[in-house]
């Protein structure tokens, strides 16, 4: 979760380690759950995107599919991820928790329809 | 606090509710009882067929899908367009149309009411211009409450620019396509508004329907990403703005890849860029914004910014470099066009020549929208003084729209929908300032006044539905003492007129019954001369199918010439199922509708070089067009010509084209220059260059055209000319068929002369002129 960070020098290392400490203290488990669930996807991605360039995008549709829908995932998960995330309670009176994860599964639902639509 | 009129004070609340939404259902039947209604002139006029030349083949392609069923239909090759190469249809089109009308083809079946499929197909865009007033309430509703919203309704149910491609028989794609940009961007903007994703993916799936449905979806794949961009430049972001868009691209994107036609577009073409930026940028935003939650160190604040900004930018230069090694195609030269707009005309003339194309003059905009025109700045300033997100997005909306209809005629489509919202809300503020019967205070000093102007002071806000938000800025934005929008200026007026003894500034409104009458009547009228003239230009412009033209006699009874269908019909009688018909692209579709008859090129545009090959035909002499159409198997030529009627859109006015656009390919043999006299001119008589005079659309327009006239001078009615007595002559073509009017004619093309001679020879062999010496040897040889 701290991609941009990294390249900063030492002076930051430490306010990286701050983030982190930041980051463990005051996420609830529930957020941190998606978050696991959120880098599981951006690894994923990765490795298809990897693959991508380094061996073969011959099924160019396949490729689009699978990482489409690693990042429509993530996109998702991250969006129910602020819509629960307690912090933004004032931003989001109209969605309830509840409806959030209605939201979320069917947002997921449409995307895999249209992946497994389109892996062909 | 004292009132203009009385309400009554009894009623309950919740009868109020009622019957205000009783009112409201039976309002929008009403609407779209007057859309549906305004669009069947030409139904009733004439009757219920399809107009213009797209529509041919929607229809056409609707009929593959009422027959065969979708699967045949998704793989569909059709080898009789664009003859010896075919086009695979299932690729090549924007299935949503024929889909819809499918669709709604099995339902009708299903329940047994056995309705044509030419009937779906003609008065599909009625049907659907009425979804289109519900969509458009909708939307304004969002903006301002539910009477701007209905009065939008109207607007858009009745107007003229919308009904110009929505009549009843005009079977194309921007009949279900408006519906579904303005039922797309309603659902944007409430999943923006409340930060739902269940409106994202509701606005993902419609986004993906006007995928299907039109090649106009660009505009709101580039219209979402502009409004979350300033957005963000205004400094909104939201974790909302981040929801609603991330679901909607994410899905979007991947479903608008499962269009044929669209194919991998969204990824690789330029036009698509812009949303795939914006992604990345909201992406970077919003980790960012994360990451700000957990620490509090300025420093590492400004770090932050740094890196969010350092970021966006390598990713902008990221997509430049794409560009530039061509990984992502530029711009196509459709779209290009609407920025260079010097450019069609200069390199492809193919898009030059349509006449949709064309800028759009000032007196069309007051034709297709009348008192809106004038009411959409206003509105376009009420959005600014409210300025919520959605105000934002309804504002570029306006902006780019109205500079897209400036330069394309044919995108005034795109526009009509926000004049109508804009132009609703600007109608709506002024009745609720006049109808509002609150009097402001006159008795009460300073103290009060500040508590009167959300009420009756300001011109925005004043309904009661409207947020807290909004009232808090009205309540600022009456503090502030200049009035900015026009009506406040006329409210100042107003007040300053009736309370002139007052200090200026202090109590501001409308005073008394009659001033508020006298608006009203007003305002009123308007909307009543509006609804004239949407009726009169709806009857008079745009409701006259291209296929039949229509003529009043002397005594008033309306004369009809059916030449094209005459013609066609010939066509599809007498001649063999393979004959292959050459004529201009323009009669490609019609042909094929109405004929059945294969052709050599048609209305999809997509080989330039094909189409250049048969202006190359139709502008050469005999001798060089005959191997050509030898080798494409034409067996008859169908032009249009007007000369005897008086019909301006004929061939020979848009030879000139067909000329460019041949030169576009062949430069070396075909020149414009030829076609004109030495003094630059276009003519057509005795007058006009040799290589006009040569050229087989010439001969064949005015082909036995002087023997009409009996001796007498003939005269071409379109070009007012005079055409010389003896006219030209035909070697290697036999006129088939004339049209009644002469507006269609078929000519047949021969066969090789069976002795081998060359046919100008053989003809004039058979009109028993002398052979000329110096030829014989040779073609004696060929025929022993």
């Amino acid at each position: 979760m701290a991609g941009p960070k990294s390249t900063t020098s030492s002076a930051s290392s430490n306010a990286v380690r701050s983030l982190l400490r930041a980051y463990n203290e005051n996420t609830s488990s529930r957020l941190k759950f998606i978050d696991a669930f959120l880098l599981f996807l951006m690894l994923s991605g990765v490795i298809q995107f990897v693959y991508c360039i380094l061996v073969t995008n011959f099924p160019f549709n396949a490729f689009l599919a699978g990482f489409g829908s690693c990042v429509g995932q993530f996109v998702l998960t991250a969006s129910l991820r602020s819509q629960v995330n307690p912090v933004n309670r004032a931003e989001f009176k109209d969605v309830s928790p509840e409806r959030a994860f209605a939201d979320f599964a069917l947002g997921s639902i449409v995307l895999h329809f249209f992946v497994y639509n389109f892996l062909g | 606090m004292p009132f203009a009129y009385q309400l009554p004070s009894d009623v309950s609340p919740a009868t109020v509710a009622n019957t205000s939404s009783l009112l409201r259902i039976i309002a929008l039947a009403l609407i779209s009882g007057a859309a549906i209604a305004s669009r069947l002139f030409a139904v009733i006029n004439f009757e219920s067929i399809i107009h213009e030349f797209d529509p041919w083949f929607n229809y056409r392609a609707t009929k593959v899908i009422a027959e065969k069923g979708f699967y045949e239909f998704w793989n569909w090759f059709d080898p009789t367009a664009w003859y010896p190469l075919g086009r695979v249809v299932g690729g090549t089109i924007y299935p949503g149309l024929m889909a819809t009308s499918g669709v709604i083809y099995s339902l009708l079946h299903a329940i047994n009411l056995p309705v044509d499929i030419r009937n779906i197909c003609v008065l599909l865009a009625p049907g659907f211009s009425a979804l289109t007033a519900w969509s458009t309430y909708m939307f304004t509703k969002e903006l301002k409450d539910e009477s701007a919203g209905l009065l939008a309704a109207v607007f858009i149910g009745i107007v003229p620019g919308y009904i110009s491609r929505s009549v009843a028989g005009s079977y194309d794609n921007e009949a279900i396509a408006i519906f579904l940009l303005m039922f797309t961007f309603f659902c944007w903007i409430k999943a923006l508004k409340i930060g739902s994703a269940f409106y994202g993916s509701l606005a993902a799936l419609f986004y993906f329907y006007m995928v299907a449905a039109w090649g106009g979806y660009a505009f709101i794949t580039n219209m979402i990403p502009l409004h979350a961009f300033a957005l963000i430049l205004m400094g909104r972001f939201s974790s909302r703005l981040y929801v609603a868009y991330s679901s909607w691209y994410a899905i979007g994107t991947l479903s608008s890849m499962q269009v044929p036609f669209v194919g991998f577009q969204p990824v690789r073409t330029s036009e698509h860029m812009a949303a795939l930026g914006v992604f990345g940028l909201l992406q970077i935003i919003a980790f960012a914004e994360l990451v700000r939650t957990h620490v509090s160190s300025k420093q590492f604040q400004s770090l932050l910014y740094a890196s969010v900004v350092g970021m966006g930018i390598t990713g902008a230069l990221a997509i430049i470099g794409l560009t530039y090694k061509g990984w992502i195609a530029p711009w196509t030269g459709r779209f290009y066009s609407l920025w260079d707009t010097g450019y069609a005309k200069k390199y492809i003339p193919i898009i030059a020549s349509v006449s949709e194309h064309q800028p759009t003059a000032w007196p069309s905009f007051f034709m297709d929208l009348q008192l809106l025109i004038f009411l959409f700045p206003a509105g376009v300033i009420m959005c600014f003084r409210q300025l919520r997100d959605e105000h934002v997005f309804v504002i570029i909306y306006a902006v780019v729209a109205s500079y897209f209809a400036g330069v394309m005629v044919r995108l005034m489509l795109t526009l009509t929908p926000v004049v109508c919202v804009t132009a609703a809300v600007a109608f709506s503020s002024l009745l609720d300032t006049y109808i509002d019967p609150a009097e402001p205070d006159v008795l009460e000093d300073d103290s009060n006044t500040g508590q009167d102007a959300p009420t009756s002071g300001t011109s925005t806000a004043v309904s009661t539905s409207s947020p807290a938000p909004s009232l808090k800025k009205a309540k600022k934005a009456a503090a502030a003492a200049p009035p900015a929008g026009p009506l406040d200026g006329l409210v100042s007026t107003v007040t300053a007129a009736v309370s002139s003894s007052k200090k200026a500034g202090k109590p501001r409104g409308v005073f008394g019954l009659d001033t508020r009458i006298a608006v009203l009547i007003n305002a009123l009228g308007m909307l009543f001369f509006f609804v004239m003239h949407c009726t009169y230009v709806t009857s008079t412009a745009y409701s006259s199918p291209s296929v039949v033209l229509a003529s009043t006699n002397p005594d008033g009874s309306q004369h009809i010439i059916d030449d094209f269908r005459e013609a066609y019909y010939w066509l599809r009688q007498n001649t063999p199922e393979t004959a292959v018909v050459m004529s201009w692209w323009d009669y490609g579709y019609q042909i094929a509708g109405m004929a059945d008859r294969p052709t050599l090129v048609d209305n999809n545009t997509w080989n330039n070089t094909h189409i250049a090959t048969v202006g190359k035909a139709m502008s050469s002499s005999e001798e060089v067009a005959y191997p050509i159409l030898r080798k494409h198997d034409v067996d008859y030529v169908l032009i249009i010509f007007g000369g005897l009627l008086g019909y301006s859109g004929d061939d020979i006015n848009k030879f000139l084209w067909m000329v460019r656009i041949a030169q576009g390919v062949w430069p070396d043999e075909i020149q414009e220059p030829n076609y004109f006299t030495p003094k630059g001119e276009y003519r057509v008589d005795e007058a006009a260059s040799s290589t006009m005079k040569n050229s087989l659309m010439y001969k064949m327009s005015y082909y036995r055209f002087a023997e009409l006239f009996g001796g007498n001078q003939a005269v071409d009615r379109v070009r007012g000319q005079q055409m010389p007595k003896v006219g030209p002559t035909l070697d290697y073509l036999d006129e088939a068929f004339t049209s009644e009017n002469w507006i269609v004619r078929i000519y047949q093309v021969k066969k090789d002369d069976p002795l081998g001679r060359d046919l100008k020879t053989a003809n004039a062999f058979a009109q028993g002129k002398k052979r000329k010496r110096s030829k014989p040897q040779v073609r004696r040889k060929a025929v022993s």
